[in-house]
């Protein structure tokens, strides 16, 4: 090899600019929520889920497990599981039920101190997993069951009942409430009514109201925790520390990256995700149960395993974790207004889950240059 | 020999190290200079190895001392070793083949820009970095997007080494670095090599192939049982002898007769 620089090998080809431009790792989330959305217009174009109400509908869930595929995603990226995201959810809402009911403290108080205890069990998670060096598979498998196995018990142990409502009215004056459970731009959705652009009611208590009155916050932090979640995964040094711990934590340590630090950070991002879901839940339904979030963490995980991440670390995207968990609730609902027998959802879902990762891994070949 | 004007860099006085029972090395002496490539041969399991590693920082040595620029240090941990100056690229620990060759690049020394009160990575200056310091080396990248899984052994090699010489090091320790690639990507490693002495680096170079040993090495250390068996300057030796030192002198010499001078 001459000193005067290398010519590119004559054996690489040219590549397209098309070519580049559709290979990345949202791909096969992009055509599967394509193809979702092409069938249900196709089939349930007329059933009212494309009118205001019924976006609303398919959004709202759509925006559940945004909110837990972020968590998971950024987690799976660094390289580690979190079995317990679905027991969390449970925990979380009822320890925000038990101290604002049952212990009658504030509202805002029993939700901060909520998160707090989630996000130390998601420290104590990651914590465990780096020192012991044990699959995070294990080691949340066995949160799974401790903590809903505390969920079912604390309830029952002081109320005798493992549903515990009231909440709505605990925390109808609380000013932290509303964060998880109100709505935003009632105003914007009152103009939309007035010009006749979405329905209003016509009977009833709410006559003359519009029937959408307002943006939940659920989607409101769906969003926000996608783009922040996004920007610091491409755009930040911390984001290339996640993406080196998943990738090579033997390598990533040895040019200085804290490997530790950004793997229990990842459990404690993924914990307060949960706790986010579990707060908006609580405060829509006014209760907290025992069996809330059961299966979720699986939900979380094929959300962003549609969204093009590697089970193994190292690879992913956030927006095609949301575009996973967005497939899941226009599914979910849209097999509802199309009048399909709801346990379908599960062949649906299994089989688009099937068809993105047979996508995902041929992209990732031809990213990665593996043969 | 230019290189010989100068004090070592780093400065390896009968290091021992002892693992329980188990003696690994019984009395090394190495030093390397600056715009040197100083070759570490050796068998397998003649303690190649466990002295790089006691030189990066990765073993405390038992017995010895390590001098770095005249003055006596002790390495706690590589992070220590690399502060100083001294890089190490390990053959199968270099890069992350999932990521892009910018992200691995900058990997755990990322720049940043700040925009208000958050910072960003500031991927303007790391890409243009990346693609003239790879030019440098003698590899023209199609885009510093590309995985450094699409790149191939040797280049991936050269992207570690060129991210070494970047980030100030002073001794650069390649382990093995040719042990698993073509004729032709060797090729390209052993110029890389020689490219990084001409800029004043001093680089140990880990092998047990005596020809590429030859190809760029101006001194040349032997390795056998744990210990030094000598060290040789270029144009001293034959490629005959340093393979019989490192075989340990016996057998080889009837075995290269029926295999007709191939090894």
């Amino acid at each position: 090899m001459s000193s005067t620089g290398a010519v590119l090998d004559e054996r690489i080809k040219e590549t397209s600019k098309l070519r580049k431009a559709l290979i990345r790792p949202e791909l096969g989330a992009i055509v599967g929520t394509v193809a979702v959305f092409l069938f249900f217009i196709i089939f349930a174009g007329d059933s009212g889920m494309f009118n205001a109400q019924g976006v609303l509908n398919w959004s709202t869930v759509s925006a559940q497990f945004v909110i837990i595929a972020v968590g998971a995603c950024m987690l799976m990226i660094a390289g580690e599981f979190d079995l317990s995201v679905g027991s969390m959810i449970g925990f979380a809402g009822m320890s925000i039920a038990i101290f604002s009911v049952t212990l009658g403290w504030p509202v805002w108080f029993a939700i901060l101190l909520t998160f707090a205890i989630c996000i130390a069990i998601g420290a104590l998670n990651g914590l465990i997993v780096v020192r012991t060096g044990l699959p995070s598979f294990i080691v949340t498998l066995a949160f799974l069951f401790i903590l809903r196995g505390f969920t079912i018990f604390f309830p029952q142990l002081i109320e005798r009942r493992t549903i515990i409502g009231g909440i709505a009215e605990r925390a109808a004056d609380d000013w932290l409430a509303p964060v998880f459970g109100g709505k935003v731009g009632g105003v914007f959705f009152d103009w939309l009514a007035s010009q006749g652009l979405i329905a209003v009611f016509e009977r009833g208590t709410r006559a003359g109201e519009p029937i959408v009155n307002g943006i939940p916050m659920l989607i409101v932090w769906a969003l926000g925790l996608m783009i922040v979640a996004h920007v610091v995964l491409t755009r930040t040094r911390f984001g290339n520390w996640v993406f080196a711990a998943g990738g090579d934590a033997q390598a990533a340590r040895y040019v200085g990256v804290p490997v530790a630090r950004v793997k229990i950070l990842m459990f404690m991002f993924t914990a307060f995700c949960a706790t986010v879901f579990a707060t908006c839940q609580v405060m829509e339904f006014g209760s907290a149960g025992a069996d809330r979030g059961l299966l979720k963490e699986f939900e979380a995980i094929i959300a962003v395993v549609i969204g093009g991440a590697l089970l193994t670390g190292g690879y992913g995207s956030v927006i095609g974790a949301a575009l996973g968990a967005l497939i899941f609730g226009v599914v979910q609902q849209g097999l509802f207004f199309a009048g399909v027998e709801s346990s379908l959802f599960r062949v649906f879902l299994g089989v688009i889950l099937l068809f993105a990762v047979i996508l995902n891994t041929y992209i990732r070949r031809i990213i990665t240059g593996e043969r | 020999m230019s290189s010989f004007d100068h004090d070592p860099i780093v400065e390896m006085r009968n290091i021992e190290k002892h693992f329980g029972p188990v003696i690994a090395l019984n009395g090394v002496s190495f030093d390397i200079r600056p715009g040197e490539c100083h070759c570490l041969l050796g068998d397998n399991g003649a303690g190649k190895s466990t002295f790089i590693k006691t030189m990066s920082g990765v073993h405390k040595p038992t017995r010895g001392d390590i001098l770095f620029e005249g003055k006596r240090m002790d390495f706690a941990s590589p992070r220590d070793a690399m502060t100083a100056g001294i890089a190490t690229v390990y053959q199968d620990l270099a890069m992350i083949p999932l990521m892009s060759v910018t992200r691995n690049f900058w990997m755990g020394r990322e720049p940043v820009k700040r925009v208000g009160p958050f910072s960003f990575m500031d991927f303007g200056l790391a890409n243009d970095v990346t693609m003239e310091e790879m030019r440098k080396m003698g590899i023209n990248l199609r885009s510093p997007d590309q995985a450094v899984g699409t790149l191939s052994g040797g280049e991936r090699q050269t992207v570690a080494i060129a991210r070494a010489v970047y980030f100030g090091a002073k001794v650069l320790i390649l382990d093995e670095p040719t042990s698993a690639l073509g004729v032709r990507q060797t090729a390209n490693v052993l110029a890389t090599i020689d490219k990084v002495r001409k800029a004043g680096i001093g680089v140990v170079f880990i092998t047990h192939n005596v020809r590429h040993a030859m190809a760029v090495g101006d001194r040349f250390t032997v390795l056998n049982r744990g210990k030094t068996l000598g060290t040789a300057q270029r144009g001293q030796i034959t490629p005959e002898e340093l393979q019989d030192l490192m075989a340990g002198g016996q057998e080889l010499v009837a075995l290269e007769g029926s295999l007709g001078g191939t090894v």
